[in-house]
């Protein structure tokens, strides 16, 4: 005997119609925490002058990232486990602009959803910090994160992960992130995200020929709490064009959707043993 | 109605047991290596791409090629089809291998290993929300299970050493125990990939923007599930015949059937039935995935024929002409066409795999990967290590079924 198609048909569906639920309307937009601080940079108003990285590498006692300065001095080229902030440079002829990178601190984290035990985690002033106590070194935060931020130490027998936490520790202190103290022209500034938003939308308003019309990070991506503003378009200077839903909502929504209160698993478990149970008798009985 | 299983037997130190036992070898030297340097300096993982062949070849497509055990259980206790019972054993075995494998490759790729145990002890800190998590517990629970589910295997072995009779008790002892629970250890057995093999589609959702659209849907889910049942199939067929071909259909039989054996249906007529599921699963997979693309209007981005379209309709036409070989009843017959559309079924879920977590993955044009030297030299030693422990397994312990069938037999 032949299974038959329908059974083959069924083996399936009794899969697919336990495990997953069609593509469902992502969640609501998240709110920011009350305390939320952050970051505004100004792309008009940087020189390049990388203070911020220096400051930066001395305040987080990171090993200096020498490998593009013939071992002379901290000079890294992109965001890396000896950089939580690097300065770049766009470069386009008739066009050019300085950007700087770090952590964004986003209203609803991918790495920290991404993250198994909570490693990373929207704490205090809504900061993403890092917890190394639960971190197995999984990597999945890397793959998570739509900006590229978390970096990892491949050459450590013991690894960690590493990104910028907004000087969390300085805070604590009652000082500011060091990279914002050192800035010499205020091209990056450190305050409430309710402040920062009405200082750039403030400064759009007033020089409207020169700002792209737009705060990057109000709502992009679900919202950050580092906002840029910049004289050319955004995708010009490495930020990405995500949108207003934040990164991990479409995946919350189907895992959600599928184990909400762990229904679903269980209901398919009984399931299953009364079949297989039904199966045994029937059997037992022929 | 059950058949029952025996011992291979034969020895052990064959020339190709050798040269697997070799490949191990150096893979666990390259492994000391990885434990003593970290991951930059033994494999091309890098931060655009934080994961590599290891969770993509290892983990992901090696627990969906470890899905035998489910898809046969689904079709023997689900389905009620008992007449597939002899496949259930070689098939646990190999779904019990694999997972181990992925676990061992796990455990190689984390940065902080010696914190795993964290993971399912530290209950208070679990993230709801992550879905790793959920395919971690998912995924270690299986293993254990996938071993309870063959334990009665390694009991029976026990129980008939009368040189050690405390073994020999407890193993009689134990094995009613465990065959009593075992319908519903085996009802978790088909729940847990239900759940993680959805989950690993799940997964990459998470990258969102920095997935390529054609492989960036909410069907992700969906399509991982059925195709991993379809590889299981596919797996039971490849292995089920080289094991015929390595072991012979004539084992030297230390135990005799009891007088009320009957002829079973030969293990190629089982197969060329077997088979037959992975049609409808495949076609349901291709055409899920062409609705799926023509849905979200990626349809044209399909037939670019830039390296994501061509890799996206290699898949596809992997699949169809997996599917094509197995249509007619006469070409199932044909035992080389099934192993040929067995391949083919395991390539194109692979391949699928692969794309997903690696070709579709898009951390920016600056970052490259593709896996080292060493890195590959570490899986094939994994996979070395998976066939030294089947063929160890099958000649010491009742796992293989022979051409007779015990009726008197129960489980």
């Amino acid at each position: 005997m032949a299974i038959s198609r329908r059974t083959a048909l069924r083996v399936a569906l009794a899969g697919a119609a336990a495990a997953v639920a069609a593509p469902v309307k992502a969640s609501a937009p998240i709110a920011a925490p009350a305390d939320a601080v952050g970051l505004l940079y100004d792309t008009t108003k940087c020189i390049g002058c990388k203070a911020c990285v220096s400051a930066c590498r001395d305040a987080n006692g990171l090993e200096p990232d020498t490998t593009w300065s013939e071992g002379r001095y901290h000079a890294p080229l992109d965001l890396s486990a000896r950089a939580k902030t690097v300065i770049k440079l766009y470069d386009e002829g008739t066009q050019s602009s300085f950007m700087k990178a770090q952590c964004m601190h986003c209203l609803d984290p991918a790495c920290a959803n991404a993250c198994m035990l909570g490693a990373f985690k929207k704490r205090e002033f809504g900061i993403v910090t890092y917890d190394v106590d639960y971190c197995i070194g999984c990597r999945y935060c890397e793959v998570a994160c739509p900006y590229g931020v978390p970096k990892f130490e491949w050459s450590k027998v013991a690894p960690k992960m590493v990104k910028c936490e907004l000087c969390s520790h300085r805070l604590a202190q009652g000082r500011q992130p060091a990279c914002t103290e050192v800035c010499p022209r205020q091209a990056v500034i450190f305050g409430k995200r309710t402040d920062l938003l009405r200082e750039a939308h403030r400064r759009l308003a007033e020089q409207p020929a020169i700002y792209v019309q737009k705060v990057y990070g109000e709502h992009d991506g679900g919202g950050t709490q580092c906002l840029y503003i910049s004289h050319v378009p955004f995708d010009k200077v490495g930020l990405p064009a995500l949108g207003e839903e934040s990164t991990p909502s479409l995946q919350r929504t189907i895992q959600h959707s599928i184990y909400k209160g762990f229904a679903a698993p269980v209901a398919l478990y009984g399931l299953l043993g009364a079949v297989m149970l039904r199966n045994r008798r029937k059997e037992a009985s022929a | 109605m059950s058949a029952r299983a025996y011992a291979v037997g034969g020895p052990i130190l064959t020339r190709p047991f050798k040269v697997l036992l070799a490949l191990f070898g150096l893979g666990g030297v390259l492994i000391l290596f990885r434990f003593a340097t970290g991951l930059g300096r033994i494999t091309a993982m890098n931060d655009g791409y934080p994961w590599g062949l290891w969770i993509a070849f290892d983990v992901v497509t090696g627990t969906a090629l470890a899905c035998g055990g489910y898809s046969v259980a689904l079709l023997v206790y689900v389905m009620n089809k008992g007449k597939y019972h002899p496949l259930v054993r070689p098939a646990v075995l190999t779904s019990a291998l694999g997972y181990t494998l992925a676990g061992f490759g796990v455990a190689l790729d984390i940065g902080r290993w010696w914190n795993i145990w964290r993971v399912p002890l530290f209950f208070w800190r679990w993230n709801l929300d992550s879905v790793l998590l959920e395919v971690a517990l998912c995924i270690t629970s299986y293993m254990f299970v996938l071993w309870i589910e063959l334990s009665p295997a390694f009991l029976e072995r026990a129980e008939q050493q009368t040189g050690v009779p405390w073994l020999a008790r407890f193993a009689a002892r134990t094995r009613p125990i465990v065959e009593k629970a075992l319908l519903w250890i085996i009802a978790l057995g088909i729940l847990l990939p239900t759940m993680h093999q959805s989950s690993l589609g799940a997964l990459m959702l998470i990258a969102g923007p920095r997935l390529h659209p054609l492989w960036n849907t909410g069907w992700l889910p969906l399509l991982f599930l059925m195709s991993c049942i379809a590889m299981g199939y596919a797996a039971v067929v490849f292995e089920s015949t080289l094991s015929r071909l390595a072991f012979g259909r004539a084992p030297d039989l230390k135990v005799r059937p009891t007088s009320d054996t009957v002829p079973s249906t030969s293990d190629r007529a089982m197969l060329a039935s077997l088979s037959q599921a992975m049609v409808p699963l495949g076609t349901g997979y291709v055409l899920l995935r062409l609705i799926d693309l023509a849905g979200r209007g990626q349809l044209p981005a399909l037939f670019a024929f830039d390296f994501y379209s061509v890799m996206a309709l290699l898949e596809l036409a992997l699949f169809m002409l997996a599917i094509g070989l197995l249509l007619r009843d006469s070409d199932r017959q044909k035992p080389g066409t099934l192993f040929k559309a067995a391949m083919l079924f395991m390539l194109a879920g692979s391949l699928y795999r692969f794309d997903t977590y690696l070709v579709a993955f898009q951390p920016g044009a600056h970052w490259s990967y593709f896996p080292s030297v060493t890195e590959i030299l570490v899986t094939v030693g994994l996979i070395a290590g998976e066939i030294l422990a089947y063929i160890l397994i099958v000649k010491l312990f009742p796992i293989l079924t022979l051409e007779k069938r015990d009726v008197a037999y129960h489980h």
